[in-house]
């Protein structure tokens, strides 16, 4: 447990006055508050100190104490321990501050758990998670449960949804302060580089290699897609490199039912090996033929 | 009537603890659609997010309604700049490979 400079935190001196230590912290929430960075933890990180150095410095007996005892906070602890060995004058509604997370234990070390008395409700923290999908995770709309922080959450993936794509839960991330909203639970999808397709958009590409002879002549190439194989016609004189598109057979547009992008085929061509003397000879032939 | 998709703002102003008075100024400051039916202001549901949003910045941060509509315009921006990002780099990524 580190001490810490509350002052040094709201960037004011330790002769502040309480209108200068207000109008810093308000200056500070207003750069800081959760609704103003979303899905940023520093910012969320930065902003519970701030609140943890006003809900001190705003209040002059804690303020005080702090004070006194804030440079060596291992006094304070003795000096509680002294304080609850008297009667208590104040009684304390247990259970009002049962979420302890967004304070430090300095802070707790120095004031306790039940003694604080906030007048501000905040929002809690939000939290982020990966989820980690194939992409043939996607193709369709499924649920899927996650634990997150001991709970168990079950949620839609929609189909189509996009790498880096983030998906709000609102009021699953940690209580609120002092009777405020729970904060967000925010999920980002990481989908995976799959061997066989690359994904552009909705659409996917993928390679396949046929014969040398359906190259020049034509007829049928069986092709992967994410949803099976298919056949597909080979066009006469298809080019090593050319591209034919299957449509529809990419990934499903994102929240748009029976919308799907492409699948593109770039086509390799396998030349024969070990040919036979009679096969080389038509060859020959061929490549004499004008 | 009472709809599914509909709030009562009477029902949402008791739970923020909020004047009705400040969700009629949301209106007339065009940040909010409400509906009133009956004679009963209603909040669509797919309005509370926003909402709630505003109502924390206004009395968290005592931002100011004109100062809440700049932000939440700005922040609207930076979303979608973020999703035109991330879909960007996807596609950045895929010809790199």
């Amino acid at each position: 447990m580190e001490f810490i400079d509350y002052y040094k935190i709201l960037g004011i001196d330790k002769s502040a006055s309480e209108e200068d230590i207000k109008k810093a912290y308000r200056k500070l929430a207003r750069k800081f508050h959760p609704d103003l960075n979303p899905k940023d933890k520093e910012a969320h990180k930065k902003f519970q100190q701030i609140n943890e150095a006003n809900e001190v410095l705003s209040d002059p007996s804690k303020r005080k104490k702090y004070d006194q005892y804030g440079k060596d906070w291992q006094h304070a602890e003795h000096f509680e321990q002294q304080r609850r060995s008297q009667p208590r004058q104040e009684s304390y509604t247990s259970g009002d501050f049962s979420d302890e997370s967004d304070f430090s234990s300095f802070f707790e070390s120095m004031f306790g758990g039940g003694s604080r008395q906030r007048t501000a409700k905040f929002r809690g923290q939000d939290f982020n998670a990966e989820l980690n999908l194939q992409l043939r995770d996607i193709k369709k709309t499924h649920q899927h449960t996650l634990t997150v922080n001991g709970k168990n959450i079950r949620i839609t993936i929609p189909a189509g949804i996009e790498n880096g794509q983030v998906i709000r839960l609102k009021g699953y991330g940690a209580p609120g302060v002092n009777g405020g909203p729970a904060g967000d639970l925010y999920i980002t999808f990481v989908i995976a580089d799959d061997p066989q397709f690359k994904r552009i958009g909705n659409d996917l590409y993928t390679n396949t290699t046929i014969d040398l002879y359906t190259a020049v002549l034509g007829g049928e190439a069986l092709i992967d897609t994410l949803n099976g194989k298919v056949k597909m016609k080979v066009s006469p004189e298809t080019q090593p490199g050319s591209r034919a598109r299957l449509k529809g057979k990419g990934v499903p547009v994102y929240k748009q039912e029976g919308q799907f992008g492409d699948l593109y085929v770039t086509y390799g061509v396998k030349l024969p090996t070990n040919l036979t003397e009679k096969q080389k000879a038509l060859f020959v032939e061929l490549s004499q033929v004008k | 009537m009472q709809d599914e998709n509909m709030v009562p703002a009477t029902t949402f102003c008791v739970h923020h603890n909020i004047e009705l008075s400040f969700i009629h100024s949301l209106k007339e400051h065009g940040m909010i659609e409400t509906v009133v039916v009956a004679e009963e202001l209603l909040l669509p549901l797919s309005q509370l997010e926003r909402l709630e949003k505003i109502v924390r910045l206004h009395f968290e941060l005592d931002i100011n309604l004109e100062g809440i509509e700049t932000i939440t315009h700005l922040l609207d921006r930076m979303e979608e700049m973020q999703n035109n990002i991330q879909r960007l780099t996807n596609r950045l990524k895929a010809y790199e490979d």
